[in-house]
């Protein structure tokens, strides 16, 4: 009986210093997201303003510098990326523009899920439509010609314990504003034959200005592989291998990708491809880029790079695409670039 | 996920003690055991729910970077379970055992925190897995060997209760702290990691250790435990690890069991497939798929009780066995019921009644098969062909729809299992009389 009562005072003397402790941690966490809110000394000049897609010469991005305006959309002047940022209202965790369109991929925490979804929005950053999404926001992309928008979740309902994970990629035609749920549902051929299995997995589409042409990472059995495909019919074809989130070139000659460069790790480089004589050409950033690159022009391209020392954090880089030159600071503190 | 893990399949459960009519005699440390799973099940479904966004959004992991990490751990989980439930047995302390378990899993929680880069990640996550195969095996042992061989079923059925009210409290829990705190991983991490010390400590202070109960006694003693007896006499001094496992399989009534089980995984569809199917086939909108699980854990919550109970009454063979033709109707349901709102709920409520009727049933049925000397031996052994066939499955189902599409891949499952369950119940139906 005393035991049971020692034995029991031990225990709820220790729910009481872990309840401490994990309080603390919650408001420690709390305090840290608070502040993530305000503006820090040194950071860069982020202030409210009117943001349209259809002004020329800037780049749009998600805005990661701690304030009020952190994860908006925010734009600087192409020609000065370090300059003062001006942030819309919208809050995204992905985000692509191209000639009026945008696309805004948010993930909001409910009490059950998470709920993520889709904005279609147009050149005032207005929404005009939303899509539920059935997973976490990974990639997003609009067509040269604003027509067409892609996204891509990362869907998991289980445990990491199971065998199960997928990402799905949907393509919305904004003008008809028909959508195609899911790639997978397309025609796959690979070296000339069709091709099933049940593993497949699409992600990162990239548009050709002909509204109709895409490119796209295809995943299955293991590997991945670049494959073109063709929204009206319905279709993919391998063309390379070991090539994922692609982005085509503004004259539609090259696509630069991350490649893995050592199987079964995750460290890729960022490559880009000659869509004409499939002939690769390492670009000089050494560190693992993750991302989407984005062409600013011709001949740079940009992506995002995880900030050192800073969990959960990105600054974007650009560097020349043909594989000379070295990489250089673009934006501080951004990600999801995307030129107007 | 929210329900038990499908590598380990003779474990998770929850349960919410039910205290009505005669049916409060599950011994107390059944309720002990309960607890420490309901409130261990909250930490790590906290951690479940959080880290794919985790990944992906802090750490900024693809979509193909989070994939190398997952389902690697399957096989290793279910010998890992086999070596727990052997251990215990040898150094007769289950208790020790299983708060290693709990313990190992508990300290990989802040561990996720210092865990930036997928290879780290991954070994986490596999210490937090060896943890849970470790705990299995004896912590049935200890609730099988508290329990007198007439109500075995309802003390799974209260654990597996318990425990999946802890499961389907995780991921609330995680979602509000993120709410409390946006972006705040790390704090999901840290309260997992309290919540889980607290697991622990109910363990170590209120399990009784080593073997306990008079209780236990009768929970053997019936012809086939005599028989069992002797087969593990012979080699009962501290036998190689693989011989006493071989030994038991002497045991004819646990071979049946241990065989059976093996056949019906070999037919049962894993969830995530489950799911993919019901969503495709009732058209249910994407964003509502991860909610499909919570279906099938709610009816699990509501009737592990009660059907253990029934399971006690009319045998557990029985019970199981109906289980897998619930399953099986299921399956009927989704290949040919037309797409009707009710269409999900009726396939969650059998997906549901199939986990209630057999993922506490079967080690209830085990306890009057073994005996108590390799109680967790013989649970883990039953475990591990269940998960490495359903393993099995899970490839052979991934070819099959790739051949063949989902609903033939399904049509060919259902199949399966109807013969298997048919080979099963002509097994274990002279085994009847004897539960």
């Amino acid at each position: 009986m005393t035991s049971t009562r020692r034995r029991l005072l031990i225990l709820v003397a220790a729910v009481l210093v872990l309840a401490g402790v994990g309080t603390g941690v919650v408001l420690h966490a709390a305090a840290r997201a608070d502040r993530a809110n305000r503006p820090q000394a040194g950071g860069p000049a982020v202030g409210a303003g009117t943001l349209t897609l259809d002004q020329k010469s800037r780049l749009v991005f998600v805005n990661g510098a701690a304030g009020p305006h952190r994860t908006a959309v925010a734009s600087v002047p192409s020609a000065a990326p370090d300059g003062r940022r001006i942030a819309s209202d919208l809050k995204c965790a992905r985000f692509y523009a191209a000639a009026g369109t945008g696309v805004c991929l948010q993930s909001t925490t409910g009490v059950l899920k998470q709920s993520n979804r889709a904005l279609l929005v147009d050149a005032n950053l207005r929404t005009r439509r939303t899509f539920p999404l059935a997973g976490t926001p990974s990639r997003a992309r609009v067509s040269p010609s604003g027509r067409l928008v892609a996204w891509t979740v990362f869907v998991s309902g289980e445990s990491y314990s199971s065998a199960f994970f997928s990402t799905r990629t949907s393509i919305l035609d904004t003008r008809t504003m028909r959508l195609t749920p899911s790639l997978e549902t397309f025609t796959v051929v690979r070296d000339g034959k069709p091709y099933h299995a049940s593993d497949i997995n699409f992600w990162g589409v990239t548009f050709a200005s002909d509204d109709d042409t895409f490119y796209a990472t295809l995943n299955t059995a293991n590997k991945t592989f670049l494959v073109r495909g063709s929204l009206s019919r319905r279709t993919v074809t391998t063309l390379a291998e070991n090539v994922e989130c692609p982005s085509l070139s503004p004259d539609g000659t090259r696509v630069a990708f991350k490649k893995r460069i050592l199987s079964r790790t995750d460290l890729w480089h960022e490559y880009v491809l000659d869509l004409r004589t499939l002939k690769e050409t390492a670009l000089a950033e050494r560190h693992s880029v993750d991302d989407q690159a984005t062409w600013l022009d011709n001949h740079t391209v940009a992506y995002a790079l995880p900030t050192e020392g800073k969990v959960g954090r990105s600054d974007l880089w650009s560097v020349r695409a043909d594989g000379t030159g070295t990489p250089r600071l673009l934006i501080a503190g951004a990600s999801s670039p995307a030129p107007l | 996920m929210y329900l038990t893990d499908r590598s380990a399949p003779v474990k998770a459960g929850t349960d919410r003690p039910r205290r009505r009519g005669p049916g409060r005699t599950v011994a107390p440390v059944v309720l002990v055991l309960g607890t420490v799973s309901l409130i261990t099940d909250i930490s790590s479904e906290m951690v479940t729910a959080v880290l794919p966004l985790y990944l992906v959004t802090t750490l900024g992991f693809s979509p193909l970077g989070f994939g190398t990490l997952d389902g690697v751990y399957n096989g290793v989980s279910a010998l890992v379970q086999l070596t727990g439930g052997h251990l215990a047995d040898r150094v007769r302390n289950h208790k020790l055992m299983a708060g290693l378990g709990y313990g190992l899993s508990a300290l990989c929680k802040p561990l996720l925190l210092l865990a930036g880069s997928i290879g780290a990640l991954g070994t986490v996550l596999a210490l937090d897995r060896t943890g849970k195969g470790l705990r299995t095996a004896p912590r049935d042992a200890m609730i099988s060997l508290s329990t007198p061989a007439a109500r075995q079923g309802r003390a799974f059925g209260v654990h597996r209760a318990m425990d999946t009210t802890g499961a389907m409290l995780g991921p609330l829990a995680a979602f509000l702290i993120l709410r409390a705190a946006v972006d705040g991983y790390d704090a999901v991490f840290g309260v997992s990691a309290c919540v889980a010390a607290v697991g622990v400590l109910v363990l170590v202070l209120f399990v009784p250790g080593r073997r306990h109960g008079p209780k236990t006694d009768e929970a053997v003693g019936d012809a086939a435990d005599d028989a069992a007896d002797e087969a593990v006499v012979a080699d009962g001094r501290q036998p190689v690890r693989v011989r006493e496992a071989l030994a038991l399989l002497r045991l004819p009534q646990l071979r049946a069991l241990a065989g059976c089980a093996a056949l019906l995984g070999l037919t049962t569809v894993s969830d995530a497939f489950v799911y993919l199917l019901l969503q495709r086939r009732a058209g249910i909108g994407e964003e509502w798929f991860p909610l499909l699980p919570l279906g099938t854990a709610a009816v699990f919550l509501l009737l592990a009780v009660p059907v253990g109970a029934l399971a006690d009454r009319v045998g557990r063979r029985t019970v199981f066995l109906t289980g897998h033709a619930v399953l099986l109707t299921g399956y009927a349901l989704l290949l040919w019921a037309p797409a009707t709102p009710a269409l999900p709920v009726a396939v969650l409520a059998l997906h549901g009644t199939f986990y209630a009727a057999t993922d506490g049933v079967l080690p209830a049925a085990l306890a009057a098969v073994v005996p108590d000397r390799l109680r967790a031996s013989g649970l883990a052994l039953v475990g591990t062909s269940q998960a490495l066939a359903r393993f099995c499955c899970s490839l052979a189902f991934g070819a099959a729809w790739t051949v063949w599409g989902d609903g033939p891949a399904l049509a060919g499952s259902a199949i399966g299992l109807l013969c298997c369950a048919g080979v099963a119940s002509i097994v274990l139906r002279p085994a009847e009389s004897s539960r």
